[in-house]
């Protein structure tokens, strides 16, 4: 065992890396100083540089969550078109930069044939930002990459051209700490029973000092069951949020049973025509049905037809909204507006109508 | 280091009936990659991803989730690995360790594919063979490794010129925009910005000390693409001071090819502040006082309209999402930065310590910056963090007339003496 014993070796903090030495040749030869870009085709950008250099970005979807093979494939498809350049969006879409427009094509088809659906650009449905799921988080309700696949397949459409009024940025979550973020229409894990407390475990797993703090309605306390110290809700007052389960495991908040779906609309992040916007309730309660979540499915087929047959050119989900009236998105989706879409948290008062503003 | 390695599934594989309806369809499916990887990974990456699906599929038919944390991380550091165990390890005992490495990518995330196959090339030795590009932190996220081999994937990950990125109660990897590198919208170098300021405060990544976690994003503009008011607790956002820049060719040659109702409908009608408006001749006049600088009439007029020449950025503190309070956007609180020279940027970074301290020495234990500013209120920060009040930090000023404004003659005086001075940038940092 003398190799263990050797001494370890310590990090070098390098820190974040040096981009330039993997951008693409033309990206640095033009760094910062591009003039304009357009879109030729869906998936495809152009932009030109105050230099007069040109280049061309075809945009792929990907899996994300991906298996060396397909890196490697991509990687593949780079060195014969792109000069062994890539780089990722935000979105987990890759991008491959190309100076010779007479590759597009054929960079596309390599693409497609490999299965990666070329688009993601402009006034599309892009790919799905997410989560973990079942596959690594701790905590999780559901299984993001699976809801993520479920909803592209049939949104792929969507992805491959430019027919949305504006662009559509979906996002899943397989919890409600919301990792995934705020989307035009957002996919979350809503628990609707409080956490089933396992006694046996409290004492040893848990800081209940600190779980009690984490909860944000004050509805955990400290007590004994059966002669051991663990905790206690005050059903009542708990809002199923989840977050005392992070810190103390046996608050079992993800009962299959009582783990559903809620979908959300109208969030927004650029600051384009009207200030960012929250996400806000569209339906909760929707069953967490894999391999295909179907009902969840439905729904956002239905939003994403009502948004794309009524919405101006421009108007992202939230700003067609507040066009248009919740009254009306109500009625045009088919979905059900309840007492529960009348917020109670703190603030609250802000998101009522005092005003003699109404629709018919 | 690929070619198939069977050994560990002598006994067969987990069947995967539910899972395997994810592998129809149009998009690309996780599914067949990790099942390819259990038929084909190389080193241990076989079993383990064998019984990682048998997992998986018993998550799909419970309903349920199987994994527990911990704590592991690798010799000089204190996070950074996301350490998972299985709950059902003695059923799947090949995938009982699964954790998972968050590490640092290049800003804007450019690779090449060399290093890409390198970094691949580790993972399936050391590892489980699945990467995700990338978290929603930004991070590419290596999976499934063994407590054993965490510090052996590390070490050679490291030794390509990566880091781990952040987990815990501390600095987190940030994120930018493609920004400068290939978009014309970019007001700063949002790459630099980013790379000095986390690369200042390593040792906050690195060994987790602070309240909890700190998040910086950097987009070059209003458009946001990394999605920094909502997500970040320090959100560096481009902007410019003179004025937008006009084409008047270009204007014409747009509403040419698109009408002139368009134009109106889509462009005009569309600025949030009335600050366009469309000359009888075709040409566009643009009230610069007004502009907010949203970025819409330049994203849709790529080629007619772009940022003006004095660019920098603005600087936006306390985003985050729910836990605990609720949902917050970050405020805004240095209007205008300038960003081009080395000093610049180093006033910038110097701004960014302030906050840290600040944040290190006033949050409650597991409480955002956000928060905190909310307990205490934003006069309370903005004086330890020495920003003078700014009218672009509110959407108006205060409705309710609870408060005491014994001094305000001398807050009032204090407002005429700056407005005397016309200090330059940054604008309203002391
Ligand atoms: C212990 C359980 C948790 C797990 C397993 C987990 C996992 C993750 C992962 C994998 C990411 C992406 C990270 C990356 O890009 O490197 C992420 C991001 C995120 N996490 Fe968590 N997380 C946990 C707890 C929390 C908590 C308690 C909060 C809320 C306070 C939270 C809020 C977020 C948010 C908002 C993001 C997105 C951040 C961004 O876009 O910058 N997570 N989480
Ligand atoms: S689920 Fe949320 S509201 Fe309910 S006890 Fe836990 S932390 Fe409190
Ligand atoms: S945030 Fe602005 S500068 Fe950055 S990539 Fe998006 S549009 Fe370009
Ligand atoms: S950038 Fe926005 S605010 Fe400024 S003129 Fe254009 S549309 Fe109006």
């Amino acid at each position: 065992m003398s190799e263990a014993q050797e001494k370890p070796r310590m990090p070098d903090e390098v820190g974040v890396p040096d981009h330039f030495q993997y951008m693409h040749p033309l990206l640095k030869a033009n760094h910062g100083n591009w003039a304009w870009h357009d879109r030729p085709r869906a998936g495809v950008l152009r932009h030109v540089s105050k230099s007069g250099d040109v280049v061309y970005t075809v945009r792929a979807g990907t899996q994300r969550q991906m298996d060396v093979f397909t890196i490697r494939k991509l990687c593949d498809i780079g060195d014969k078109y792109a000069d062994g350049h890539i780089r990722f969006t935000t979105r987990s879409n890759i991008e491959y930069i190309i100076a010779d427009k007479e590759k597009i094509e054929p960079l596309i088809e390599a693409l497609e044939k490999e299965g990666f659906p070329v688009g993601g650009t402009g006034a599309s449905v892009s790919m799905i930002s997410h989560t973990q799921g079942w596959l690594h988080c701790d905590i999780p309700g559901t299984d993001a990459s699976g809801v993520v696949k479920s909803m592209m397949d049939f949104l792929h459409k969507e992805f491959v051209r430019e027919r949305m009024p504006n662009r559509v940025r979906i996002t899943t979550s397989c919890c409600q700490i919301n990792c995934g973020g705020q989307g035009d229409i957002a996919i979350n894990v809503q628990y609707t029973k409080p956490p089933k407390i396992n006694h046996d475990l409290v004492a040893n797993v848990c800081e209940r000092p600190a779980v009690v703090a984490r909860c944000p309605v004050a509805a955990i306390r400290p007590a004994m069951v059966n002669g051991k110290p663990s905790l206690e809700i005050d059903e009542k007052k708990c809002v199923c949020c989840g977050a005392c389960y992070p810190p103390c495991p046996p608050m079992q908040i993800n009962n299959p049973d009582s783990t559903k779906i809620a979908i959300w609309v109208g969030g927004k992040h650029s600051n384009a025509r009207t200030k960012p916007t929250f996400h806000k309730l569209a339906v909760a309660n929707l069953p967490n049905n894999p391999p295909h979540w179907p009902e969840v499915a439905a729904v956002v087929r239905k939003i994403i037809e009502a948004y794309k047959a009524d919405a101006k050119d421009w108007e992202r989900l939230g700003e067609w909204i507040d066009r248009i009236g919740w009254k009306r998105f109500f009625e045009m989706t088919g979905l059900a507006f309840t007492k529960h879409h009348l917020d109670t948290w703190t603030g609250a008062r802000k998101n009522m109508n005092s005003s003699s503003h109404i629709r018919f | 280091m690929s070619g198939g390695n069977n050994g560990g599934n002598k006994n067969g594989v987990h069947p995967t009936p539910l899972l395997d309806e994810l592998e129809d369809g149009p998009w690309p499916s996780f599914v067949t990659g990790l099942k390819r990887l259990r038929d084909e990974g190389g080193g241990n990456c076989a079993p383990i991803m064998n019984d990682l699906l048998g997992q998986l599929e018993r998550s799909y038919e419970d309903r349920k989730g199987y994994w527990k944390g911990g704590t592991l991380s690798v010799y000089g550091y204190g996070g950074g690995v996301i350490p998972r165990f299985s709950e059902i390890s003695e059923e799947f005992p090949e995938s009982k360790e699964f954790h998972t490495l968050r590490v640092m990518p290049p800003p804007g995330y450019h690779y090449t594919t060399d290093i890409l196959r390198k970094l691949c090339d580790i993972w399936e030795e050391y590892g489980s063979g699945l990467i995700a590009f990338h978290g929603q932190s930004g991070d590419i996220m290596f999976q499934g490794c063994t407590t054993e081999n965490t510090q052996k994937a590390f070490d050679e990950i490291n030794k390509l010129g990566f880091d781990l990125g952040g987990a815990g109660p501390a600095l987190r990897t940030a994120m930018s925009c493609v920004g400068r590198a290939r978009c014309e919208q970019s007001c700063y170098d949002e790459a630099r910005a980013h790379r000095g300021i986390i690369n200042r405060f390593l040792d906050e990544m690195h060994r987790p000390s602070l309240p909890y976690k700190f998040k910086f994003k950097f987009s070059g503009c209003g458009n946001d693409c990394v999605n920094s008011i909502q997500r970040a607790d320090f959100a560096v956002i481009g902007t410019w001071r003179d004025d937008m820049k006009v084409n008047q060719d270009e204007v014409k040659a747009y509403i040419a090819k698109k009408g002139r109702k368009y134009m109106i409908d889509v462009v005009i009608s569309n600025c949030p502040t009335k600050a366009l408006s469309l000359n009888d001749d075709d040409t566009l006049e643009v009230d610069n006082k007004s502009c907010v600088r949203c970025m819409h009439c330049i994203n849709v007029m790529t080629k007619a309209l772009s940022p003006g020449d004095d660019r920098g950025a603005s600087v936006l503190i306390g985003g985050k999402r729910s836990l605990k309070v609720g949902d917050m956007m970050g405020i805004m609180v240095l209007p205008f930065i300038k960003l081009e020279t080395d000093e610049d940027f180093e006033k910038l970074e110097e701004f960014a310590e302030t906050c840290i301290e600040f944040f290190a020495d006033n949050a409650l234990e597991h409480e955002r910056i956000g928060e905190t500013i909310d307990r205490i209120g934003l006069p309370a920060f903005l004086e330890a963090v020495g920003v003078e009040v700014d009218p672009n930090m509110v959407n108006h000023p205060r409705t309710s007339c609870y408060v005491r404004t014994d001094d305000f003659d001398e807050e009032a005086a204090k407002w005429f003496e700056r407005q005397a001075k016309k200090q330059d940038q940054p604008q309203n940092m002391k």
